[in-house]
Parts: structure tokens; sequence; C-alpha cells
């Protein structure tokens, strides 16, 4: 299933991706997104600002030399 | 969500942060200057002293804990398969950055590590340092509000990664090679004080096993002294901050149980009081610390994981501190250099004009 929402963080540094991630958050309230990041620290940030927000982290895939993130408010 | 790294999880970051604050003021107890145990600024500005890049007698000695820090984290980032080569995103920017937030730190005579390793022993000043710090980090924070951006790093190649962790081992074997002789100021090519906090210094083994210790588990944990303020302004997360505030807890306790703790404003050593200086020092650093996204520190970590943007930062930082000495910039006890308030008015509006042009809504 493809997402409506992919956010590409990849070569992003702090704080950038997770900056993102939360204005994304904010404008769906609710819902599913994928957020594309290339480090581990990317990865653990990006998680850790979705959970605060409610958010569930639902997968983390290795893709090519990062993650794809998928979180989710039902 | 730390994905089985404990150094990520919250218990992690605490741990590092009181780790940094038993080994910072153990170091001090070994050798190092008066609240100086770690002071990544400081110690750039020792290194660029040693190498002649700046001719300050007193602040020349090639500091091993800087060369541990980016060999640490190399080796922590090799082992955790975290070690990735990139670069590109605005270096030159990033360079600059470096320069004006070594010039700032040495207004105030300390980075932000040093600022809560000062605060932790008593030292007042430094609470005008740290707010100066976390005035300067908002300030950035307005930026990315705006939508400031250095853009995308790339992927490169793995020479790029490894040229920093190399730069370092070759300082070190310098270090190594050229130890001092006792009452010369050179030893071969590398220069040495005799006297002040350059002459002030641990065991090279010990400054070397302390360094790559931090090195590696700040590489695993993220530890940022800058990340700390901005995540709690930016938003509201306090998951680094609480690795700062350990720091500054236990560095206070184990000053404590050491005698090193001191209070006062007067007379605190290698400091001065001129708040106004050490406020708007401290807020120049912490301006282009958050424009650059990481602390001196962090950015000796990333460089170690292979950042080519943050050994760029951290070039610019060893190049500031020539400046700084050459120039009249840095502060000394008796107060701010003859230049040093030209320069943090200078640093301020250099770092504004990057603030306000490198904007781009999306990427």
């Amino acid at each position: 299933m493809k997402m409506a929402v992919t956010l590409d963080a990849r070569g992003l540094g702090c704080p950038q991706p997770v900056l993102m991630t939360l204005g994304e958050i904010k404008k769906l309230q609710r819902g599913e997104m994928e957020v594309l990041v290339d480090t581990d620290t990317s990865k653990e940030n990006v998680s850790r600002a979705a959970v605060s927000q409610g958010w569930e982290v639902e997968k983390i895939l290795e893709e090519g030399e990062g993650y794809r993130i998928r979180i989710k408010k039902p | 969500m730390s994905g089985g790294n404990f150094f990520a999880s919250r218990w992690g970051i605490i741990s590092v942060g009181a780790a940094i604050g038993i080994l910072g003021p153990l170091l001090q107890k070994f050798g190092n200057p008066a609240n100086m145990g770690i002071c990544v600024a400081c110690f750039e500005r020792d290194i660029a002293g040693a190498l002649g890049l700046h001719r300050a007698d007193v602040v020349q000695y090639l500091r091993p804990e800087i060369m541990a820090f980016v060999l640490g984290s190399f080796i922590a980032a090799l082992v955790f398969k975290e070690f990735r080569p990139r670069v590109g995103s605005a270096p030159v920017v990033r360079f600059v950055l470096g320069v004006f937030a070594m010039i700032g730190a040495l207004v105030f005579l300390g980075c932000p590590w040093r600022a809560i390793l000062r605060l932790a022993a008593g030292d007042g000043n430094a609470i005008l340092g740290v707010a100066g710090l976390t005035a300067g980090i908002w300030i950035g924070t307005l930026f990315f509000k705006g939508g400031y951006n250095l853009g995308r790093a790339s992927k490169s190649y793995v020479s790029v990664g490894l040229l920093m962790p190399i730069i370092m081992a070759g300082l070190l074997i310098l270090r190594l090679v050229f130890p001092q002789i006792p009452g010369q100021p050179k030893s071969d090519i590398l220069f040495y004080s005799l006297k002040g906090p350059g002459a002030m210094f641990a065991p090279v083994a010990l400054s070397l096993i302390i360094g790559l210790l931090i090195g590696f588990i700040a590489q695993r944990s993220r530890f940022c002294t800058m990340g700390a303020i901005r995540d709690v302004i930016l938003f509201r997360q306090a998951h680094l901050f609480l690795g700062l505030a350990s720091l500054l807890v236990v560095a206070f306790i184990v000053n404590i149980i050491l005698g090193q703790f001191h209070p006062g404003f007067e007379k605190q050593p290698i400091a001065h009081t001129m708040g106004l200086w050490n406020f708007a020092g401290m807020m120049l650093a912490g301006l282009a610390f958050a424009l650059a996204g990481g602390c001196p520190g962090r950015q000796l970590f990333l460089a170690g994981e292979g950042d080519g943007d943050s050994a760029i930062f951290v070039l610019g930082m060893i190049v500031g501190a020539g400046f700084s000495h050459n120039f009249g910039l840095a502060s000394s006890p008796a107060g701010v250099g003859p230049h040093g308030i030209s320069g943090v008015i200078i640093g301020l509006a250099v770092c504004l004009f990057i603030g306000l042009t490198m904007r781009k809504r999306a990427v």
C-alpha cells in the first residue's frame, strides 16, 4: 500500500527531520505517514517525536542506506 | 523507541551525562586546568596553539581528549554500523559558523560543556554564560521556525568520512612522538606552554582513555549540550536535556567530594566577571551552534561517524581560535580582549545574515 504522505528527511541534519515530522503531524492530526531518514540518530529522533505526540511507530524498514519509518494515529 | 540502543533511552542519556559529570572533574583532579576538566572550545584552542596557529604562549597543548572524542565516536560508529560518510550541506557556512562559535566561546572562556562544569564548581559567572547560550539557541529556533535550513548532505566516498579520524590520529601521533621537554616551550614542531592553562594537563594515557570512553558513549547517546536546550525550546522535548541536567548535578556532587567546589563570582579560575560579555559571547556561540545543528562536542562525534560537514565545523573552530588570539578577541581573567566586543558584534551580524537568508520552505 502506498502512503498518502511520505516525508523525505534524508540528508538533513538535526533538527530538520523532527521539525518536518511534527509539522506534518500537526497538519494531519491523525492518520498514517512515512518518514524517510538516513541516519540512526534521525530514526530515533523521529520515532521519539511521533510517540510524544501520541502517534505509534508501526514499522521501521531498512531501505537502501537508511530507514522508512511508518507512523500512525488511528 | 531506542531500537535496542540503550544509550538512546532516557536512562541512557542520563547515564552518559552522569559519566561526563564524573570524568570531567576527575580529569581536572588529575591535572587538567581548573573547571576545565573538559572544554571542547578551550581544548581546540590549545591545539591551535600547539600547532602555532596562534602564539598565545599560555594556551598551547595538543589535547588528546579532542582526538580521543573523534576516535571513540569513530569506533562506536564502526562497531554499530553507523559509520556513514556524508558531506555537502553548505560546508562553507559551517566553516564560518565554526569560526564565530569559537570567537564567542572564547569571549566567555568556555564552550557549553565548560559552562556547565564552571557552574557545577560554583563559578557564578557561568550563570550569565548559560543564560547567553540559551538566548542564542532561542534566536536559532526562531530561524528554524522561519524555514532556515542548511540543505541536504549527500552520501560520499568512504575517504570523506575517514579524513577527520585520520587527522585526529595523526595529531595524536605527533603528541606521542614529540612530548613536552621539561622547561622547553617547543618539542620539535609542537609548541608547549610553560605556564597558564596550557601547562596543566592530565597524563596522556588517562586523557586518552577517558576521551575514548566519552566519544564512544556520546556517539551512542547523541549527547548534545546545544540540542538539549534547543529541543526544549523548539519541541518541548526534554530527552537530551536530561543528559545535560545529569551532567550538571553529578559534576556538582563530584566537585564537592573532590574539594573543587568554590562558590562565588570573583577570582574564579580562567574566568572574568564582565557579565554582559559573558552573556553576549555565549549568545553568539549558542546561535552559531544552533545554526550548525550541534554543540562543539556533538560536532566532534558526528565527524567521527563520517559527517564531513561537522568535520568542517571543527576545522572552522580551530581556525577561529587562531583568529581569536591573533586579533585580540579572546578574553583573559582580566576581562574581554581589546577587540573581543567587535568580534562578538561582527559574529552576531554574520549569524543573523546566515539565519535570515538561508531559508527554504519546502526542501
